[in-house]
């Protein structure tokens, strides 16, 4: 996060010159000098309730019977049925394999991403080439685009390579990633001195050594936040996915699509299989959830 | 070794011709390769990025001039701008853009207003503040298709949780799957539900940058908090808040997950009444078989997002504009 350096005194205001305690924690933050009233707490806990009610509700759901969804008024509370919808959905669903296979593409995606988005990102920071310029305007511009306009000719294309049902078809595309160069240079460009690379290579250095021991050290933080927003967006990418691949070779989101289109009646295994395909990005989230609001944040401010 | 200093020399530059012919051709292959190696750093983005990135956008112009069937994709065969005048003379065509500007106003007003608002409270000095900012980011974790299959449940006609409160307070059950208004306020719901929490953390960065002397002064002159939240936050957010509007503007022009899971038909309803123009491209070309026709419908769409995006940066400098000159 790009807080404000200490902001300097204003010079008629008089201000006492110790802060008070409160506005020591804002870094330059506006309302954070003011506490929240009671109303703000009631208000964000309201927000909260619905943020995290579809999730209880998709436990309850997963844990009865159909014929529980079928009853007015609707149970609240969790029932006994959760193992039994779960052996049920990864019977009928193909969800075991479908875990596997998000798993091994949202893995691969973010390996090659994040690697692929330091090199690049390094070179359009650091290094000095001709067309450097031209190349990052047509990288950034590219980058409101949605991929879904090129989803025929992609189609196409895989097809032609006999790779559709294979999942490469869909880790090779999900690598390209013009937010990723951005960010990654945007970080070394505030991170990475330009004094330490020159003395690495007055000790004769080649840009490789310089790449592996210098670059990498300094870009980790960033690379970890890009990592993470990579992993989820992989794991809950839907377009792609349901065009490329089908349900002998699904990934989570492939499969609960089939899910929701009827193949199966039973509310509550089609719930079950919601959670299983959700609870692996949930645990991540609970992991990690600071530091992915943290690189959102962070983001927001330099994108 | 320093690169800035043989930046400009050339390789064909006199002083390569200098000392012996085996050194100057060390020299020289050295010097190549310091030129060259930066580019060895973006190829692999690069020859990613033109395969499946850039090439797909541009050739899906060409695609759709041509007839293009799903399982013959590699036959081509002309067609001009057949693909458009049958586009424009079809009837779900004109009700899906229409569908798709309605809900894109439905989900994207509501749900950068209530951001707004929620990234003032959270710029409060809060207890937890860490864990609100986490939970309320949680629905942007959960898939399209998560999230949508759980609100379908919630939706349901006549076993759905909203229903059975809204006859708890009194009202007539609401047919969420029918109803052109119905079923596109339901389908905005899910999109208000998971992207709202993400756009308020984005707006509380931007409070966050907003130098706090400008409220010091506000309210040295006796500004009430709401009009320091007007004069102060609201014009210190404006970079933030056109920023919101264009990332939400193509995210709704694009909108497909949502529509297709909510009952699981490509045809967004039973009358077209939520068919959005994502949806409207899926059902030609993996529906009815024409890639072609799909592709004219990409490139509308790509159009549309062009135009919007547009007028929302021309609207945004005019106002900056007027309010410079005021």
């Amino acid at each position: 996060m790009t807080a404000l350096a200490a902001p300097p005194t204003a010079p008629e205001t008089g201000r006492p010159p110790q802060d008070p305690p409160g506005r020591r924690l804002g870094k330059g933050g506006a309302g954070r000098t003011m506490k929240g009233g009671w109303l703000s707490y009631v208000i964000l806990g309201f927000a909260l309730l619905i943020s995290a009610f579809p999730f209880y509700w998709t436990i309850v759901a997963a844990s009865r019977s159909n014929a529980d969804m079928a009853k007015v008024p609707p149970s609240l509370l969790p029932g006994p049925n959760l193992i039994k919808n779960f052996e049920q959905v990864l019977e009928e669903a193909n969800i075991g394999k479908a875990l596997l296979n998000s798993l091994i593409v949202s893995s691969s995606i973010t390996i090659g991403t994040v690697l692929c988005c330091t090199l690049a990102g390094f070179a359009f920071a650091k290094l000095k080439f001709r067309g450097r310029g031209a190349l990052l305007t047509l990288t950034i511009g590219t980058m409101m685009i949605p991929p879904q306009l090129g989803v025929i000719p992609l189609f196409m294309l895989i097809a032609e390579l006999q790779w559709v049902n294979q999942l490469q078809a869909v880790i090779l595309p999900g690598l390209v990633s013009a937010f990723g160069v951005f960010f990654m240079r945007q970080y070394l460009v505030q991170s990475l001195p330009d004094e330490l690379i020159e003395a690495a290579r007055v000790d004769g250095a080649s840009t490789a050594r310089i790449f592996w021991s210098i670059v990498i050290p300094i870009a980790r933080p960033g690379m970890a936040v890009l990592g993470m927003l990579t992993f989820m967006t992989a794991w809950n990418d839907f377009f792609w996915p349901i065009i490329a691949l089908s349900s002998q070779e699904p990934t989570v989101q492939v499969a609960l699509r089939q899910l929701g289109g009827g193949y199966v009646n039973d509310q509550s295994v089609i719930m079950a299989g919601t959670l299983l395909g959700t609870l692996p990005v949930l645990l991540v989230f609970g992991l990690l959830g600071r530091q992915i609001v943290g690189g959102i944040m962070q983001g927001a401010v330099k994108g | 070794m320093s690169l800035t200093a043989t930046a400009k020399a050339g390789p064909r530059s006199p002083a390569d011709s200098g000392p012996g012919p085996d050194d100057g051709r060390a020299a020289t292959l050295r010097r190549t390769w310091r030129k060259a190696s930066p580019y060895a750093y973006i190829a692999p983005f690069f020859t990613l990025f033109l395969a499946f990135g850039l090439f797909p956008l541009l050739y899906t112009a060409f695609v759709s001039l041509y007839r293009v069937e799903l399982q013959t994709s590699g036959e081509m065969e002309w067609r001009g701008i057949a693909n458009y005048t049958a586009l424009f003379t079809d009837e779900y065509f004109w009700i899906s853009l229409r569908n798709t500007f309605t809900i894109g106003v439905l989900s994207t007003v509501p749900q950068l207003a209530m951001a707004l608002g929620l990234a003032h409270l959270l710029n409060y000095k809060l207890r937890g503040r860490t864990f609100i900012r986490t939970a309320i980011l949680l629905p942007y974790a959960t898939s399209v298709a998560a999230a949508t299959l759980v609100f379908a449940q919630l939706f349901g006609r006549d076993f759905g949780l909203i229903n059975y409160v809204i006859g708890l307070v009194g009202f007539d059950p609401v047919d969420w799957q029918t109803g052109t208004v119905a079923s596109q306020i339901a389908v905005s719901t899910i999109v208000i539900w998971r992207w709202t929490g993400y756009n308020a953390l984005i707006y509380l960065a931007g409070m966050q940058s907003i130098p706090h002397e400008l409220y010091e002064a506000a309210e040295m002159d006796g500004a009430s908090r709401w009009s320091q939240f007007i004069h102060v936050t609201l014009p210190g957010l404006r970079p933030t808040i056109i920023f919101t509007v264009i990332i939400s503007t193509i995210g709704a022009t694009q909108l497909f997950g949502e529509p297709l899971l909510f009952e699981g038909s490509i045809s967004g309803g039973i009358s077209h009444q939520y068919q959005t123009l994502g949806l409207y491209m899926y059902e030609q070309g993996w529906g009815f078989f024409h890639l072609g026709r799909a592709a004219a419908i990409a490139w509308v769409m790509f159009v549309l997002i062009v135009v919007l995006v547009g007028a929302n940066a021309l609207v945004a400098r005019r106002r900056a504009r007027k309010e410079a000159g005021r």
